[in-house]
């Protein structure tokens, strides 16, 4: 009897809490539709934009392995963007806004890729660091409530996974070289460090939106919760390495179980979001430039595809 | 003797491949489409792929330290064998695709050939790279047409790619002496009875992308024997840099 005198909202947060997938054709909160496209292409926007930093060595990658594993990795990124958006498509909006929003830099993407990547062993180091905070937050959303984007994070993160791997084997490559390799190594994980740890976006206590998103089962764990667990998987493979991660107050708490570790540069974090890292700029005028110089093969591509079908329409008739 | 015709063989087959994947590996995220991007990453591996087949080969003929990636990359200028065609610049979408179209082309060809070579590592390298190649030919014809008989500006802009390119094609075909001591000796195909084929193919897909080839070509040669364009040294400049910057090193 009390089922009837629930609300919508009422009655879509009782599917969410018994664990059902919410699909693209079925009712949902205003708020919970924009709450998704905002995300899912946020995601889809920082794959593409991270094609950018890695793409910048596939021409110098140091043996042909590298360059064709390189190669697959930023291909796979691609086809990531592809199912992310196709995902956020079902939501009621389309490629070519999604890709406005982005070049016009009202969307965001993942701050990560306006660092620079300066030197081959960049490509160790975001493929551990990176790849490996990004698999933590993914695969949370492996068991997200909107069906599209979990099916679409169920394939993605098998790929992350391995390019994590792939990257941690670079690294280990690199340590177990030359002085000049170890070098390169260890100057990229301080580099990457501190951004990588910022990937998991503020502090639990400026973190607004934390509540609504676990309440849809968009996050199942907070920030701080997640920023942890990345530090407790990545310390010990640093120790394999032989690298140092350059955080001084970085020690193992034996009563918390975990490690304690610095503060974060709050300052750049939030500056590199509002567009004033190295690369903000360079990022969105490539990808700005891919889009605007492919308009006339989009277009081309558009009325060939109208031409063929009104000869065959003729034909049929 | 022989093996080190067959050696500078498999330089002549990787060299293409390699630089024009080289080319395509710089526009990973900079297509028109994500789907252009994946397609044409794709490609790139395949070459890649096949050069990593020819030159593992070349290492084991060239025997001590010699390895597929010095073979790759720690030769002079002078002494890489691909064609003009491919060490030519991403100018824009037109010019990949043509760039492509010409190529695969002729690699189908040739491929189709070495599948009856007296050489069994290249019947299984061309066994397998037939399947791949099969594809780009495939998909570069494919946008030929889609780009050649699209709208008025893309029905430009290839006309100009297919009238600054053609001129390269022709190189392809015109054999240096180790690719006739092949055709002799039954490694390789006679490039010259191909020709025909290639011209009859070319003139197809462009009829039916609305496009023609230049009426009078000066047709340029050189390359294959080390003779290259400008494009080349910086082309090397980046493909060798971690090799030359960090030398006798594991990655």
């Amino acid at each position: 009897m009390e089922n009837k005198t629930l609300s919508l909202d009422e009655q879509f947060q009782k599917r969410i809490d018994n664990g059902e997938n919410i699909e693209a054709k079925d009712w949902m909160p205003e708020k919970y539709r924009k709450t998704h496209i905002r995300q899912i292409s946020q995601h889809a926007h920082s794959e593409v934009v991270g094609m950018l930093p890695e793409g910048n060595w596939i021409s110098r990658a140091p043996s042909l392995r590298r360059k064709v594993a390189l190669l697959a990795k930023v291909q796979d990124e691609a086809g990531h963007g592809l199912y992310l958006y196709s995902a956020a498509e079902t939501l009621g909006i389309t490629r070519d806004q999604l890709m406005e929003q982005l070049n016009s830099g009202r969307a965001k993407y993942s701050s990560i890729f306006n660092y620079p990547t300066v030197s081959w062993a960049d490509m160790g180091a975001v493929g551990w660091l990176v790849d490996g905070a990004a698999i933590i937050n993914q695969v949370m959303l492996t068991k997200t409530s909107y069906g599209p984007y979990a099916r679409a994070m169920v394939r993605i993160c098998k790929e992350e996974s391995f390019h994590q791997r792939q990257g941690y084997e670079i690294m280990l490559s690199l340590c177990n070289g030359t002085e000049a390799q170890k070098a390169m190594a260890q100057d990229a994980l301080n580099r990457w460090w501190w951004p990588s740890m910022m990937m998991f976006g503020p502090r639990d206590e400026d973190s607004p939106n934390t509540e609504q998103s676990m309440k849809w089962k968009i996050k199942k764990k907070t920030n701080d919760e997640l920023r942890q667990q990345f530090v407790d998987q990545t310390v010990p493979q640093a120790e394999i390495l032989g690298l140092t991660i350059p955080d001084k107050d970085l020690k193992w708490n034996d009563e918390r179980g975990h490690y304690d570790f610095g503060i974060l540069d709050w300052e750049e974090f939030w500056n590199v979001v509002k567009g004033n890292g190295l690369m903000n700029e360079k990022r969105l005028k490539d990808r700005n430039a891919a889009w605007d110089e492919g308009a006339w093969v989009r277009e081309a591509a558009y009325t060939y595809a109208s031409k063929q079908a009104e000869k065959r329409a003729k034909k049929t008739a | 003797m022989l093996q080190e015709k067959l050696y500078e063989y498999l330089l002549h087959l990787g060299d293409n491949s390699m630089i024009l994947g080289q080319r395509l590996g710089e526009l990973c995220g900079h297509g028109p489409e994500l789907e252009t991007d994946i397609a044409l990453t794709n490609i790139s591996l395949d070459l890649f792929g096949q050069v990593r087949n020819y030159f593992q080969a070349a290492a084991q003929i060239k025997g001590g330290d010699a390895t597929e990636d010095t073979i790759a990359m720690l030769r002079y200028e002078h002494e890489y064998k691909n064609v003009y065609l491919v060490e030519q610049p991403n100018d824009d979408f037109a010019h990949v695709i043509v760039r492509q179209f010409f190529f695969d082309v002729y690699h189908q060809l040739l491929l189709n050939e070495l599948i009856k070579s007296k050489n069994e590592t290249l019947v299984a390298i061309a066994k397998k790279s037939i399947k791949e190649v099969d594809y780009h030919v495939d998909f570069s014809s494919t946008w030929v047409k889609r780009l050649g008989d699209g709208t008025e500006v893309s029905h430009e802009k290839m006309q100009t790619a297919v009238n600054t390119l053609w001129r390269y094609s022709m190189e392809l075909f015109n054999a240096t002496e180790v690719e006739q001591w092949a055709a002799e000796s039954g490694v390789g195909p006679d490039l010259d009875a191909l020709k025909p084929f290639y011209i009859s193919r070319v003139e197809e897909v462009l009829h039916e992308a609305t496009l023609t080839l230049p009426e009078e070509t000066v047709f340029q040669y050189g390359a294959k024997t080390g003779r290259h364009s400008e494009n080349m040294g910086y082309i090397l400049v980046d493909f060798q840099y971690m090799q030359r910057a960090y030398p006798n090193m594991k990655w």
